[in-house]
């Protein structure tokens, strides 16, 4: 039996598309699906919920792989806003570049980027972990709940603004910090996490070459003492 | 002989705004409260009914039917929601709420066949299961929000904005982070929470038509997405939203409640709701899809002359909050527990506040058990004692509301209409597009 299921989506619609990922594809013995001219498309593969390889085979637009679960998404191509956000588990991987976005509010997962991401890369991430082979853009792990996120090359301004939990990890220059986010002593805990993110993404890097980002917590509470009658 | 003592009292300095910059001067910080806007602005109390006489025919108020049954999300889902009376109940979150009060809505709401909505922390499996029929809010926080849940959704609401703090982010204090919350939004415990105003992954109406497309994907294009906006530019957003996609469009006006955010906000931001209906519906009519679009209005709504006026201005449902806490015993003296009815106003004592003024939704000691994570409190409001005066005030609602609609001649309350109504105040028939009472002059209209 053929293993590999083609949707070519120059004669197919995105909706065509996703409607058999949902609901053809679980359990039919498919273990890899080839998307065929993707051509910025958005939505792509979207809301998978199995074990499945999905190669995009071009550039790809906005909400690739949005709120994915279980499965490998991989775009042999650059890919626009927003590209698995909302992750649950399972990977996507960008073999070029991403826009805005990339992993936002993402739950779990691993998310790699091997060019650069722009701006707000991991924003409101909640236990994902995002590897990025070049640089991210400004305001980028913005108010970041749990999770990674490994920026092989440089970070733009107020990196890891208003971070709770996730922790940063940026192998290049970084730009500036933005509020409550503090540079912290690798440790070798991060030693191993980096280590072993990178091994995952397939990048070669040196994890004694990073530096960590992580919240100082002093936005976390307001002054309790304060009056509150109306 | 002695002076006498002058109390003049300046109009613009006077005893509040001394208090309010004393208390700024103390404390260093703005002041934090729950509920909506306090001052008054021009509501539907400003409107009244024109009923049948001899130049229109009344239905029979015990006799003959008359139909509240309403459809919203006809535009694109496969499946639109179906509700038995057009008030449904507004977003309100677990964490603001207790899971007594989640449950307590959905119950209630089922048995009198409408809707209840999530709200900025994710669905829990008991408001899941106690609600036939359940909107889950996408919020800019996007805590607890997965596919999983998405897809167990009656309706998606994609919030934009909220009529107490239009262009702002939630808010839950510390104390009501507690274990649960804290799993569920992914936040430390206890943690002063300060949620996004932004969606992290689209910003202008051009992504948000893209963002609306993904979610129908995901979800296979079978449930309704609502927008939801804080009533500022209603008219200009209001086709933003419906260019993006929207099947239906929620406007919340300024009264609206919230569980906790900046008093600055409350008080000063977003139009009352009687000016953002007529907006909402120009905007409707402008893009030509009026039945095609349904919009959903809320912010204050509190009775069901409210509810009717609501529709008689051309709104397809009603949306409520603090109308329902109220019903649930919010602001009550007393709660029951045990069989009995136990006084709480010492509880409200120890807030600085008394029954009827209480707006401490954000201190999460609520006296009467709603607002609240604390598990002694949240005793004081089971999931039955809650539903049963829900249900009890939302058909009172809907009484009233086929009331009012059968005096004036109507068999369904969709059919009411803006010629039903009549404004008290030049103010009211500037803001509703009615006349004024005994004239036939609308301010403003040529």
């Amino acid at each position: 039996m053929d293993t590999v299921k083609q949707f070519d989506l120059a004669r197919l619609r995105v909706r065509d598309l996703n409607q058999y990922l949902h609901h053809e594809l679980p359990g039919s013995g498919i273990e890899r699906v080839e998307i065929l001219n993707p051509d910025g498309n958005h939505s792509i593969a979207v809301g998978l919920d199995c074990d499945v390889a999905v190669d995009i085979l071009g550039h790809a637009g906005y909400f690739i792989a949005g709120m994915n679960k279980l499965a490998a998404v991989t775009v042999h191509g650059n890919v626009g806003w927003s590209v698995a956000e909302n992750i649950m588990s399972g990977s996507v991987r960008v073999k070029g570049h991403a826009s805005e976005s990339a992993g936002a509010s993402g739950h779990g997962g691993l998310v790699v980027i091997e060019g650069d991401a722009s701006s707000r890369c991991g924003i409101s991430m909640k236990g994902c972990d995002i590897v990025v082979g070049g640089s991210v853009g400004h305001f980028s792990a913005f108010m970041a709940q749990a999770g990674t996120l490994v920026v092989c090359g440089d970070a733009g301004p107020n990196l890891g603004d208003s971070l709770y939990e996730a922790t940063i990890y940026v192998r290049g220059r970084i730009h500036s910090l933005g509020a409550d986010a503090r540079e912290e002593e690798m440790q070798s805990a991060d030693l191993e996490r980096v280590s072993g993110l990178l091994a995952a993404s397939g990048i070669d890097c040196d994890s004694r070459e990073f530096k960590r980002v992580a919240s100082a917590r002093s936005l976390y509470h307001w002054n309790a003492e304060a009056h509150q009658e109306y | 002989m002695t002076k006498p003592i002058h109390r003049e009292e300046s109009a613009s300095l006077d005893r509040r705004a001394m208090r309010y910059i004393r208390e700024a001067a103390e404390c260093g910080l703005y002041e934090i409260r729950g509920m909506g806007a306090k001052r008054a602005v021009p509501s539907f109390d400003d409107l009244v009914f024109l009923t049948a006489s001899a130049s229109r025919y009344p239905l029979e108020g015990y006799r003959e039917k008359c139909i509240s049954r309403t459809v919203l999300g006809t535009r694109y889902a496969k499946k639109p929601v179906v509700l038995e009376i057009p008030i449904t109940i507004a977003g309100m979150s677990f964490g603001s709420l207790s899971a007594n009060v989640k449950e307590a809505l959905g119950r209630a709401a089922t048995e009198v066949g409408t809707s209840t909505t999530t709200g900025d922390g994710g669905m829990t499996p008991e408001e899941r299961q106690s609600s036939k029929t359940l909107v889950y809010q996408c919020l800019p926080s996007r805590y607890g929000f997965n596919p999983d849940d998405l897809r167990k959704a009656d309706a998606i609401e994609m919030v934009i904005g909220q009529g107490a703090k239009p262009g702002g982010g939630g808010m839950l204090l510390g104390q009501k982070v507690s274990p649960r919350v804290a799993k569920m939004r992914t936040l430390p415990e206890g943690i002063d929470q300060r949620s996004a105003c932004r969606h992290p992954d689209w910003t202008g109406p051009d992504d948000l038509k893209i963002k609306l497309e993904e979610l129908r994907e995901i979800t296979d294009w079978q449930v309704p997405i609502y927008v939801k906006l804080g009533a500022t530019r209603v008219r200009e957003d209001v086709k933003l939203a419906v260019k993006a996609g929207a099947d239906v469009v929620v406007i919340d006006g300024m009264q609206g409640g919230t569980a906790a955010t900046q008093q600055v906000f409350i008080e000063n931001t977003g139009i009352p709701t009687l000016a953002a209906l007529p907006l909402a519906m120009e905007a409707l009519e402008d893009m030509n899809v009026v039945g095609e679009v349904q919009l959903i209005i809320s912010g204050g709504i509190r009775t069901g002359a409210d509810v009717a006026k609501a529709l008689a201005l051309g709104a397809d449902a009603v949306s409520i909050g603090q109308g329902v806490l109220v019903a649930l015993g919010c602001n009550h003296d007393s709660y029951f527990e045990n069989g009995r009815d136990v006084d709480a106003t010492q509880d409200y004592a120890k807030l600085g506040t008394a029954p009827g003024f209480c707006h401490h939704c954000h201190t999460g000691q609520c006296p009467v058990g709603i607002t609240t994570q604390d598990s002694i409190l949240e005793r004081r409001l089971t999931p039955e004692v809650g539903a049963r005066r829900l249900k009890n005030y939302l058909q009172v609602l809907n009484m009233e509301l086929t009331t009012l609609a059968r005096a004036c001649g109507k068999s369904n309350v969709h059919h009411l209409e803006r010629e039903d109504l009549v404004a008290l105040t030049v103010e009211a028939a500037a803001m509703a597009r009615v006349p004024l009472a005994g004239t036939s002059w609308i301010p403003g209209k040529l």
